[in-house]
């Protein structure tokens, strides 16, 4: 049976160049990246390059190749949204492209309106602000199609921002945008930005991400997860599959690892999807380990969560038994990368801690301090970190 | 051949440099013909292609074609626009400043088209930019006239570091005339406090600040949001109904502060599930398009002239200034402003609040106060 979830994560992972990272928390959605060759020891040597932006921003940056995508918003009130695209090699800029919000900006002053992370199908760039606008670019910076989610649905949108990233499948692209209410999660035709279908879902603030469930020789399905629960739907349709009604966190996003979903509900319980598509079965679950802004990630067959505090809960992925915890200097916002056997975590004062997991009880083996408050998930490919802060994208390489 | 090269170059300097070639006229037509929920994005990509592959002298055209595009199309163009700039600067070609110039002071031009001709300017020419922004400082676009105002703030807070107060006060009072943006404002009024000249914010802002309320009504579990009340129907402001807690009437609410608040908890009480109304009457000299800028926190909806504007069922998730730009339209004479807000069952500290401000502006911010007819 496992063999089926490894299979399916190879090619998920062959979909793209191995080192492409083309959605928030990488090419499979749970953090982990493939490259065996990322530092473990990070220090002001590791700075490979460092990149001015403009305004603010929450999203991590993605990349497609040798480009880096990243989404910022400027202005007052910043409503000035952009997408830029830079080289990887060096940090030059190649393009970018700006637009005006047409929905609202208003959002509390810790996040901001270019929250979301975008995506790519490889051939496209899909960005996504919370002021729900939505644009498509091909990787040369020319523009495909535009949405306007706030001015199609009127009520579509948060006072204190939105910021649940994309996903795309399958030529569908999926926009989760959920709020107190006109809320809904929507497929959109990645081609034509036209509704392929549009899913009425609970009527509460919600900024986790859709995540992809691919099982090899099952249907992929998107999971949307809400304060309600989790929903499994068919990307081509929305049609819901499976639905588990016992609650989650709107927050952060489940996690899936070799066909098991670690979801932040009542701390995290972990499901197994059938095979049949009814509803998950319920593995474990542990309230010792409760994520609170940074999503979970599971590595090496371990669970770990990350409070604000700083506090990272390590537990068993078959049994949700904790088995240690790490107290790391917080607070933190962005959720810990994996690759090996170590965890890249920065904190909101841009401190970033790579902990080797494999070490008894966890340990920090090498700190950086990036200077700068850092609320974004940081992106990983060919070996470097990406990680940006509101004014600067940063590339980490080996010292 | 070379005279008639001469006067042709005459004739571009001075003619119409706004209208499109042919070769991209079809394209622009396409782009602005993008609707709701992603209707003419397919043909809008094939015209982009083309706008895009334009020179730096379509560039007047291509922001023409901003002029009354909605929203979405002027995403487009603006994408075009970026295009355009970027690979014409680094190929080392110029752009067409004096066209561009012309087009940011004809003030008829969609205001964004105008910042973005601007902002070219900038990149290209930032003395030209610099000395062009000083004149523009009662501009009917913000986004032009903000960028001005932010120079006499910086010349007044220099004034002020020189230890001149006396030269520094008027030049805020002067950039606070022309400031529409509330953070400048607010930034503005600060640094007159500061000085001791305190700006009056209530009429700065233009807040409607004499209301009648009614309340509270029921709105257990959120229902009062959609539940028509006897006000919605007509505003009887002699008539009593049933409340959530007893019999209610109108009664005068003045909003003080600098902020122009109508708390309901003060004439309702501080409850929970409930509903409420303010009522208030507007005088205009003539009949005109304006904007109703509200901020609230709690569910509301507004009505103008007894028709329904917008309503949102949102609860404590923050309020600021300008939160919702209603369009809508005063009639010469008598307009009637009729407001809900309910609060909801939330017990947190930060969820005290049932209150609301308001104020009607033109397009560029400036208030409008009710006329004495």
């Amino acid at each position: 049976m496992k063999s089926f979830f490894i299979s399916a994560a190879l090619l998920a992972a062959l979909q793209f160049a191995t080192a492409d990272w083309p959605q928030f928390r990488g090419p499979l959605g749970n953090g982990i990246a493939s490259a065996a060759d990322v530092p473990a020891k990070l220090d002001t040597n590791s700075i490979a390059w460092a990149a001015d932006l403009p305004g603010r921003g929450l999203s991590s940056p993605i990349i497609i190749g040798d480009r880096v995508f990243v989404t910022c918003s400027s202005g007052p009130k910043q409503d000035r949204l952009h997408v830029i695209c830079f080289n990887a090699k060096d940090g030059t800029k190649r393009w970018e492209r700006r637009f005006w919000a047409t929905g609202r900006t208003m959002s509390h002053d810790k996040t901001s309106v270019a929250a979301p992370t975008p995506a790519s199908d490889g051939e496209r760039i899909f960005a996504i602000f919370s002021s729900n606008d939505l644009v498509c670019l091909d990787l040369e910076g020319n523009l495909i199609w535009i949405r306007g989610l706030t001015r199609d649905y009127p009520n579509a949108s948060n006072s204190l921002g939105m910021s649940s990233s994309l996903t795309v499948t399958d030529g569908v692209l999926i926009a989760m945008v959920e709020n107190d209410s006109e809320s809904f999660t929507a497929g959109f035709d990645a081609k034509t930005g036209v509704n392929r279908w549009k899913l009425d879902r609970p009527k509460m603030a919600n900024w986790t991400s859709p995540m992809l469930l691919k099982v090899a020789g099952r249907p992929t399905y998107v999971l949307l997860q809400s304060g309600k629960g989790l929903a499994a739907v068919e990307p081509a349709t929305g049609k819901i599959v499976w639905d588990y009604g016992d609650g989650a966190s709107t927050i952060p996003s489940a996690t899936v690892s070799e066909g098991i979903l670690y979801v932040p509900s009542h701390g995290i319980t972990a499901l197994e999807p059938s095979p049949e598509g009814n509803s998950p079965k319920q593995l474990w679950r542990s309230s010792q380990l409760r994520p609170a802004t940074a999503s979970p990630v599971v590595l090496n067959k371990r669970v770990f969560t990350l409070n604000d505090a700083g506090v990272l809960s390590c537990g068993d992925a078959a049994s949700g038994e904790r088995l240690w915890q790490l107290r790391l200097k917080g607070p933190f916002s962005a959720t810990p990368l994996g690759a090996g056997s170590l965890l890249y975590c920065v904190n909101e004062k841009g401190l970033l801690q790579v902990v080797d997991t494999a070490a008894p009880d966890g340990a920090v083996i090498s700190e950086m301090d990036l200077g700068k408050t850092i609320l974004s998930t940081p992106s990983i490919s060919h070996g470097a970190i990406y990680v940006r802060s509101d004014g600067k994208l940063w590339k980490l390489g080996k010292s | 051949m070379k005279h008639i090269l001469l006067l042709l170059s005459a004739w571009l300097c001075v003619g119409p440099a706004e209208a499109a070639s042919p070769q991209i006229s079809q394209s622009l037509k396409t782009i602005r013909a993008v609707g709701a929920e992603g209707q003419g994005n397919a043909e809008a990509a094939r015209a982009w292609k083309e706008v895009g592959a334009a020179d730096a002298a379509s560039l007047p055209a291509i922001l023409a074609a901003m002029d009354g595009a909605n929203d979405l199309a002027v995403n487009w163009l603006r994408a075009a626009v970026d295009a355009i700039a970027e690979r014409e600067l680094a190929a080392g070609r110029k752009l067409p400043i004096a066209g561009l110039e012309k087009f940011v002071r004809d003030t008829k031009h969609h205001p964004r088209a105008r910042r973005l001709a601007y902002e070219l300017i900038v990149s290209a020419e930032p003395a030209k930019a610099e000395r062009l922004i000083a004149s523009l400082r009662d501009d009917p676009a913000n986004e032009l006239r903000r960028d001005a105002v932010q120079r006499l703030i910086d010349e007044a807070a220099s004034l002020r570091t020189a230890g001149k107060t006396n030269d520094a006060v008027p030049k805020y009072q002067t950039a606070l005339k022309s400031a529409r943006d509330v953070d400048q404002v607010e930034g503005i009024a600060k640094e007159l406090k500061k000085l001791g000249s305190p700006a009056e914010l209530p009429t700065v802002f233009g807040w409607l600040t004499d209301w009648k309320v009614i309340g509270p009504f029921d709105s257990t579990g959120g229902a009062g949001h959609d539940k028509v009340y006897p006000p919605e129907e007509r505003v009887d402001l002699a008539a009593e109904y049933d409340g959530k807690v007893g019999k209610v009437r109108w009664q005068d609410f003045k909003a003080t502060g600098d902020y122009g608040l109508v708390d309901l908890n003060k004439p309702c009480g501080a409850l929970k599930e409930v509903a409420g109304y303010a009522y208030t009457e507007f005088q205009s000299d003539k009949a005109r398009p304006v904007e109703l800028r509200l901020g609230c926190k709690n569910a509301w909806k507004v009505w103008l002239n007894g028709k329904f504007l917008f309503g949102r069922d949102e609860y404590h998730r923050g309020m600021e200034i300008d939160q919702y730009r209603l369009a809508g339209e005063l009639k010469k004479g008598k307009n009637t402003i009729l407001v809900k807000i309910c609060q909801n069952e939330m017990k947190e500290k930060w969820t005290v609040e049932w209150e609301f401000q308001l104020r009607i502006t033109d397009a560029v911010g400036t208030p409008i106060a009710s006329a004495k007819l």
